[in-house]
């Protein structure tokens, strides 16, 4: 059974977050857990949006918060996101990886450190290569991991460089990814 | 997913192996980590076991019990070494309008910058405290396990890479002169003037395992709480609670809180956002 859902994006991420996010009904069964490159004050007013035309709970991730399912976790602007082994949060200064700061490669390390087999890892638009490597892991410990097609997407760079480096199951289109979640949350049934 | 299974016994066995390290660590040079935040543990280990040629946390405990210097490497690889001058130059503003007006009405104010780092944060509030006119008014104590940062903090000698990112700060945070007043550039680096720090004492103390030295009027301690697990917050917090004075205020990183902490009702917003707390003394709160 999948627990949780993280998705990576920076350049191109609002309008991709907004082809997805809105379509996870109530009652979803996964947490989604987002980093998302973004300034500050960006982050507030977009995660008040996304709420508003969710059905799911939108907020930002609190340090040492138990993680539920049905939620929408994103990181704060200029902290990592680690997940404990204990489905809780971590925030970290700890210096940039890939000049990023959150880096969608911590969260996707830490999150398949945590859930294994029962992770989904997602990449979308983006124009660096951060969350390649943590795709990978997600990957090689045994969950399942989807990149948006580059040919659509508004930046190719971040799902370019994740299908080269990670291998993922699934190369699809932005506006089938919430619908090939769904399959996967059936299929496992 | 034979592969797959190779890999997750890998991680498995780390798990295994890290309360082991940390232990081992503790009981041989004193240094506890067996309660920070595992998985920014988790990844400075594998950080470390990637770029060295070991293949497992054992080795690399191994190596730690018999080989000093390389355990001090490692001892960089866990702390928290990552700060800046005037970080969060909103939490600074707040800080003037809200805490400032209370602290000019002591005769004398005693501060504790908790896990300083190597300094930037003790110079910046050293320079706000001297522009509202109270420096002189202050005893500064600034600690830090690591005696290596402290003595970067003494010298205030920071790269000039950082400089046009502390100075925006600077503007921001409602610095009332310019902040080229309060260093002088030499060798690619700059150098804060000595005379802010001249109230400073630099101590080694380790949150974790040393206990209460002083009443104190103001505790400053941020994005040290994030790195530690819920029980360890709860007993630096109940340590800051015991330290303080009876209306002794706590500022703490932007994104930390005392939400998820047995301290949660013992102290007052002042504000909320800028996590700026002040002591208050309900009964519940005396004894945890």
């Amino acid at each position: 059974m999948y627990k949780a859902l993280v998705i990576g994006t920076s350049f191109g991420g609002l309008e991709a977050l907004k082809a997805i996010i809105p379509q996870f009904p109530k009652g979803f069964p996964l947490a989604v857990i987002v980093v998302l490159h973004i300034g500050e004050n960006q982050n507030d007013s977009f995660i008040r949006y996304l709420n508003e035309i969710s059905q799911l709970h939108v907020k930002e991730a609190e340090d040492k918060e138990r993680i539920s399912t049905g939620t929408v976790y994103f990181a704060p602007p200029n902290y990592h996101l680690l997940i404990e082994a204990d489905e809780s949060f971590s925030l970290s200064t700890d210096p940039k990886v890939n000049h990023s700061r959150p880096s969608i490669d911590v969260l996707f390390e830490t999150a398949a450190w945590c859930y294994k087999q029962k992770l989904i890892g997602v990449v979308l638009s983006g124009l660096n290569h951060d969350g390649a490597y943590g795709l990978l892991q997600i990957n090689d410990l045994g969950g399942m991991c989807i990149v948006e097609n580059p040919e659509n997407a508004i930046a190719q760079i971040m799902p370019s460089a994740a299908n080269k480096i990670a291998k993922p199951q699934f190369i699809t289109p932005l506006h089938d990814i919430a619908e090939k979640i769904n399959e996967l949350l059936h299929s496992q049934n | 997913m034979a592969s797959n299974q190779n890999k997750i016994e890998k991680f498995e066995n780390i798990d295994l192996e890290i309360p082991l390290i940390l232990e081992a660590i503790y009981q041989k040079y004193g240094y506890d980590f067996r309660k920070y935040s595992r998985s920014h543990i988790k990844r400075r280990l594998v950080h470390r076991l990637a770029i060295s040629n070991l293949e497992s946390v054992s080795q690399l405990q191994d190596k730690v019990l018999r080989e000093k210097d390389f355990f001090i490497e490692l001892l960089e690889d866990l702390s928290i070494n990552v700060t800046e001058m005037f970080r969060d130059p909103e939490f600074y503003s707040s800080f003037r309008e809200n805490v400032v007006p209370i602290l000019r009405t002591y005769p004398f104010i005693k501060i504790w910058h908790a896990g300083c780092s190597t300094g930037e944060e003790v110079y910046s509030f050293a320079i706000l405290l001297r522009e509202e006119g109270i420096l002189k008014r202050c005893q500064i104590y600034a600690t830090d396990f690591n005696r290596k940062v402290l003595e970067i903090a003494k010298q205030g000698i920071y790269p000039i890479r950082d400089l046009e990112h502390f100075e925006r700060n600077y503007e921001k945070s409602g610095g009332k002169s310019k902040l080229s007043d309060f260093y002088t550039m030499k060798y690619g680096s700059i150098k804060l003037d000595q005379s802010l720090v001249k109230k400073v004492v630099f101590a080694d103390h380790n949150l974790v395992t040393d206990s209460v030295f002083a009443e104190i009027d103001l505790i400053i301690c941020r994005n040290v709480l994030i790195y530690f697990n819920r029980d360890l917050q709860n007993k630096v917090i109940n340590l800051f609670y015991d330290s303080l004075s009876s209306s002794g205020h706590l500022c703490l990183g932007s994104k930390e809180s005392l939400k998820f902490t047995a301290k949660e009702n013992c102290f007052a917003d002042i504000d909320e956002k800028q996590k700026i707390y002040k002591k208050s003394l309900s009964k519940s709160c005396i004894k945890l």
